[in-house]
């Protein structure tokens, strides 16, 4: 038995380095690889969507007796057709490291102890309670997060909005794609991606807009080259602001200053309409114009609200707008050559080509995040390029769930499972289905993300109870945060799966169960949602995030809504969940399905998946008789913005001369707290460093691995430098990785947010550098 | 007792050279693939100190250009 489990793992390993191989060159075959297949005997195979970003690729987990060693790509997931990147193959290793918490603990005289889990429970539910009664209802808050499976978040919104009457329900997915939200509704009226993936092979031009898919989308990049190989006529552009390796594999790379990327958008714009490549036909018959406020802030202070005022304006308006945006003034603006404006929107203006634009944390991570997506719909929207394999505009996601749980359940403060609490309609939904007198609902939102942090300090939140999510490393201008959530009469409740900076600042711990050692489903960027059994036991008291809420739900005098049994309740509660979703605009599909099949895309009707909405010819939620209807929009017209060039909220000066990216790297999946524990992806990647430019380096006197200081306005980091390492940054930035909390980066950034999605700008803020 | 992949890229025209090198090599099993000139190379060594010199080798290899890990896996 010995002998066959290394056999398997020497299988495995090959595995992973085939699956390594064809990533990294499209098209390689391996004659003497044989299938794992009956490697071993010994284990059996279960499906499961990988964790580990928001593509939502299907993985088979290898289970051997109740531990699960290994994993493969699924072959029968149309996300991934059987590729893994080096996080997926590698992430059942995640599960067992060495301090994985088992046990719940409270903090007793400024030491955790550990406890039984009733009584964990017990005292969250009396805090709770105690805090509501002295402080108000909105004293209490739940933080949770883009890897909540579906159960978990629909859970925590029931209790928190339903039961207890608080708007306070925040993810951290406002932190990664609430400007993609607010981008599809101020521009299409309804949320997620029109298209798929299938938009990958029916491509002719793909665009990424700040948007490094070689590391952090790496089996839908593949997919990309797979594509350019076999067809030969295919362009990928790399649009950033810094040389990544997806610039490296794309056939050109366009460097912009940070923020321009507005700028550039409204100039594609402007050449698109002089030159005449406006599908007319489309524009008229699907599209209207509108404009909305300018100088609309940063969100840097406490309190800080706005609400667009959108009107309307006509064609010739918009194009007046544009005058501000030739290729050549622009060119001033972002250091994009008019040449390349020019470029870029021939690619997208030619009507023989099929364009496909990519983004992620570049264009989400904005102080403008709303604008920019408003700006590349408008691009695929003046040339018709919609909705139709091939033509997408693609607002990909960074976590497993961020769509499924945070978008399409509603774990924000203003959302509901269909709709938003300041809908009566919405919210006569929400009570009848959860079995609450309507009354309790809020109308009113409360503090979305980074004010729910502010209102912790201040102390007009007591009580927060955090899942899933690790915000004492993610939360920009972190000191205040820490501080906030430090002080003494505060009450901090984190259900993890290992230690963290965020279990350091906790009162209560409580230990969770991680991806496949519970049920649960997530959903993809591609509007596919994926259900997986609980395959292997969880260790010690570990319990699912559902069942901790249920579990203190049902202490606050809540069985009612909460009355199911802990070998049924995921089923009962997709089945209670999807009634919001009844219809053609969003059925999902029935969790017998789901338990079937590797994922579903909704809107799932009459047995069908919708691959394209909007399009009559294959989303049935669209009216006859025309060839586009965009419903989410009363009169089926999508929204064309005229939305200026506004710079960052902060932007390097005299004192602190350079400017500060931060984002991921491909070994590493956020803060690391489950990455930097599976041996082969710490040992490729073990520490964070800052890139700076070579010429920049020089003049600082550093070379690659010697110590600098970043220094803001807000705190300091001191890491190794990394000098035409993966990435290299133009002249006056530096970038730097967040998956260490060793080298908490977020000290250093700024709280300014879009003052449209609240979500906060980690690309962008002023710093300084010394040798250390 | 570690077993570990590894993508091989051979000096330009040494493909045949490095897989003959490799198969040489005690611990170590390839396959090379068909249409490209990358191999796949598992190790599996009994002990720590007959890893360290197996890399060791690895490293000096004439026909080898690059190497990098794809998996590890530790049986303790």
């Amino acid at each position: 038995m010995k002998l066959n489990r290394r056999a398997f793992i020497k299988s495995a390993a090959a595995g992973s380095a085939i699956v390594a191989a064809g990533s990294i060159f499209p098209g390689i075959s391996f004659a003497g690889w044989q299938q794992q297949e009956g490697a071993s005997g010994q284990i059996s195979w279960q499906k499961a969507p990988c964790r580990f970003c928001g593509t939502g690729c299907g993985v088979l987990v290898g289970v051997s007796g109740d531990r699960a060693v290994a994993v493969k790509g699924d072959p029968n997931c149309s996300v991934n057709k059987g590729l893994c990147c080096v996080k997926g193959f590698h992430s059942v290793q995640a599960l067992y490291g060495k301090d994985r918490i088992k046990k719940a603990q409270i903090r007793r005289n400024g030491k955790m102890v550990e406890v039984p889990m009733a009584e964990a429970l017990d005292v969250i539910a009396a805090k709770i309670k105690e805090t509501m009664e002295k402080h108000g209802k909105d004293s209490v808050a739940m933080y949770g997060s883009g890897q909540w499976t579906i159960p978990d978040g629909y859970v925590a919104s029931k209790l928190f909005k339903g039961c207890l009457g608080t708007n306070n329900v925040e993810a951290n997915a406002r932190l990664c794609m609430a400007s993609a939200v607010t981008g599809f509704m101020t521009s299409f009226g309804i949320d997620e991606p029109m298209g798929c993936y299938e938009d990958i092979e029916h491509a002719d031009v793909f665009v990424t807009w700040g948007n490094n898919m070689a590391e952090m989308h790496p089996v839908l990049f593949s997919r990309m080259l797979a594509s350019r190989k076999r067809k030969k006529n295919v362009t990928i552009i790399d649009f950033a602001t810094r040389t990544t390796r997806s610039s490296q594999a794309s056939d050109k790379s366009i460097l912009f200053k940070p923020s321009t990327d507005l700028a550039v958008a409204n100039a594609i714009c402007y050449e698109i309409i002089h030159n005449d490549w406006v599908n007319w036909d489309f524009v008229n018959r699907h599209t209207t114009f509108h404009k909305g406020k300018t100088n609309i802030g940063y969100g840097t202070e406490d309190h800080f609200s706005f609400t667009d005022v959108p009107e309307d304006i006509t064609f010739e308006q918009y194009k007046t707008f544009l005058e501000d945006y030739t290729p050549e003034k622009v060119e001033k603006i972002s250091g994009v050559s008019a040449k390349d404006i020019k470029y870029m929107a021939s690619l997208y203006g030619d009507p023989t080509k099929k364009v496909t634009s990519f983004w992620c944390m570049g264009m989400n991570q904005h102080v403008r995040g709303t604008w920019i997506q408003n700006l590349v719909y408008n691009i695929h929207l003046l040339t018709g390029k919609i909705s139709t394999p091939g033509n997408s505009p693609f607002s990909l996601t960074g976590q497993p769930s961020a769509c499924g749980t945070v978008r399409e359940v509603g774990t924000l403060t203003h959302a509901l499972p269909h709709g938003v609490v300041m809908n009566e309609h919405d919210r006569e939904m929400a009570a009848k289905i959860w079995d609450v007198p309507v009354t309790n609902i809020d109308p009113k939102p409360t503090y979305h993300t980074v004010e729910m942090f502010r209102a912790l300090d201040r102390g007009d939140i007591r009580f927060m109870w955090i899942q899933v999510t690790n915000p004492m490393v993610t939360m920009p201008n972190l000191i205040r945060y820490r501080n906030g959530a430090l002080k003494d009469d505060r009450f901090i409740v984190v259900s993890d799966v290992y230690p963290t900076p965020t279990t350091d600042v906790a009162d209560v711990i409580l230990p969770a169960t991680l991806w496949i050692e519970q049920e649960g489903m997530f959903g993809n960027s591609e509007r596919r949602t994926a259900h997986f059994d609980r395959i292997v036991p969880g260790p010690g008291d570990t319990m699912s995030d559902t069942w901790q809420i249920i579990e203190v739900a049902r202490r606050l005098g809540f069985q009612k809504q909460f009355p199911w049994g802990e070998d049924e309740y995921i089923g009962k509660i997709w089945e209670e969940y999807r009634r919001f979703h009844d219809g053609p605009k969003h059925n999902m599909a029935s969790y017998e399905m789901l338990k079937e099949r590797s994922g579903v895309q909704w809107p799932f009707v009459n047995g069908k998946e919708t691959r394209w909405r909007f399009n009559t010819k294959h989303d049935p939620a669209c009216k006859p008789g025309t060839d586009f209807d965009f419903y989410g929009k009363k009169d089926g017209k999508a929204w064309i913005w005229a939305r200026p060039y506004e710079p960052a909220a902060e932007s390097p000066d005299q004192e602190y001369n350079f400017w500060l990216n931060t984002g991921r790297v491909i070994e590493h999946w956020h803060t690391g707290s489950m990455t930097r524990r599976i041996p082969v992806l710490h040992n490729a990647m073990p520490e964070s460093y800052v890139e700076i430019n070579p010429e920049d380096a020089a003049d600082l006197g550093v070379v690659t691995g010697e110590n600098v200081k970043i220094i803001s306005r807000r705190g300091s980091v001191t890491m190794k430098a990394s000098i035409n390492g993966r990435g290299v940054p133009p002249r006056g930035m530096v970038f730097v990785p967040f998956f260490d909390e060793s080298y908490l980066i977020n000290e250093v950034t700024l709280d300014a947010f879009c003052p449209i999605s609240k979500q906060p700008d980690y690309k962008k803020c002023a710093v300084r550098l010394e040798k250390a | 007792m570690p077993i570990l992949s590894f993508l091989v890229l051979p000096q330009a025209g040494a493909m045949e050279q490095l897989c003959a090198d490799l198969s040489a090599m005690e611990h170590c099993e390839i396959i090379p693939s068909d249409n490209q000139e990358v191999v796949v190379l598992v190790t599996d060594t009994p002990d720590e100190k007959t890893e360290n010199k197996l890399q060791e080798m690895l490293k000096n290899l004439p026909s080898l250009q690059s190497i990098s890990m794809t998996f590890g896996h530790n049986a303790e």
